[in-house]
């Protein structure tokens, strides 16, 4: 499948994720986030950020596990728990935040 | 996870031998490591032979359109596998030493490298 | 002219480096790419028997294969020419004959 974005054409696997993570941009995320049923707000995007950023150190997404506790090291166990994060991503934050932020699927993850 | 949960716990090992980008070995196991961190089993990681050169600092695989996996090395602490030993020969073989190294890591000689093998209960070698 | 010989296995794991090497004919070229480029740090074990090759042969080493296992070029042994793609272009098309150890 493919996206549209600011009259470009992107490209995406068959589940939404993009091809090429260097084409991400916020509108796109937007899209994305939309198809999701996700409405983005300050606290979306800071997790979608937090993954950009984990992506660009480790060149992996991380599996919820180990986002969970990334984020709860950084930003406090209030964000760092199952909850916060299921209900900001109701499918996973593994998989649709990772989609969002322009990440392939995370490893190991079905 | 609880006791009840976990189940039995093994002692796994991926035994590294080959280099980097040539092929495709180092990368497999690399991803195999992650998806093993899920289970919650006993990880250990050993690079010996050329497999010393996959924790080589400075890797930058762009010029031969290969993408540069070598940083993911340094995210296993946060899934929990802290377990890397390499082999003090192998780097030695190479012209390498522990300073070259972009993770910290156990340095062993060949002879307690094989020691460790031996007290496995799985080991995965490519 | 000559044969430029290329090498793109570990010739710690096989033995292709060595053959080639055994069999090379004096002024011929030597190209190591790929996984081969393992041995060419100044402080292992092969460098002896490089820098004696050296003597008779043109040795090379590619420059991107280099840097994608993270090797500095002035790790490399002594009369080990580094060249890039285009480098390895000039090569083959200087030689008489282009022979593969794969």
């Amino acid at each position: 499948m493919a996206y549209t974005s600011n009259g470009a054409t992107i490209d995406a696997d068959e589940e939404g994720y993009l091809i090429d993570i260097n084409q991400w941009n916020e509108d796109l995320a937007g899209q994305i986030a939309k198809d999701e049923g996700i409405a983005m707000s300050p606290e979306h995007w800071e997790v979608v950020n937090f993954l950009r950023e984990y992506y660009s150190e480790y060149q992996i997404a991380p599996a919820v596990r180990v986002l969970t506790k990334a984020i709860a090291k950084k930003m406090g166990p209030d964000k760092g728990n199952n909850k916060y994060l299921y209900e900001l991503f109701p499918y996973g934050p593994g998989k649709q935040a990772c989609k969002i932020a322009g990440l392939p699927k995370p490893t190991g993850c079905v | 996870m609880d006791e009840m949960e976990s189940g039995i716990v093994k002692k796994f090992m991926f035994v590294n031998r080959k280099p980097p980008h040539g092929t495709v070995y180092a990368l497999e196991v690399l991803e195999m490591v992650l998806i093993s961190a899920a289970f919650d089993q006993d990880v250990h990681l050993a690079f010996l032979d050329d497999g010393v050169f996959q924790l080589k600092k400075g890797q930058a695989p762009a010029g031969i359109g290969v993408k540069n996996f070598s940083p993911t090395f340094r995210a296993l602490e946060g899934y929990d596998i802290e377990k890397l030993f390499v082999e003090a020969e192998s780097l030695a073989e190479r012209g390498l030493s522990e300073d070259d190294l972009l993770v910290p890591a156990e340095i062993i000689s060949r002879a307690d490298m094989g020691r460790l093998m031996g007290e496995m209960d799985v080991v995965v070698t490519a | 002219m000559s044969t430029l010989h290329t090498v793109n296995k570990s010739p710690f794991e096989r033995s292709n480096l060595e053959s080639c090497l055994g069999h090379a004919q004096p002024g011929d070229a030597v190209l190591l790419l790929e996984d081969a480029v393992v041995g060419v740090l100044a402080g292992g074990i092969l460098a002896g028997k490089l820098a004696d090759a050296a003597q008779t042969l043109k040795l090379h080493v590619l420059g991107p294969d280099l840097a994608a296992r993270g090797i500095d070029p002035a790790q490399v042994v002594a009369g080990i020419t580094v060249v890039d793609y285009g480098g390895f272009v000039d090569l083959t098309v200087t030689a008489k004959a282009v022979n593969a150890w794969l």
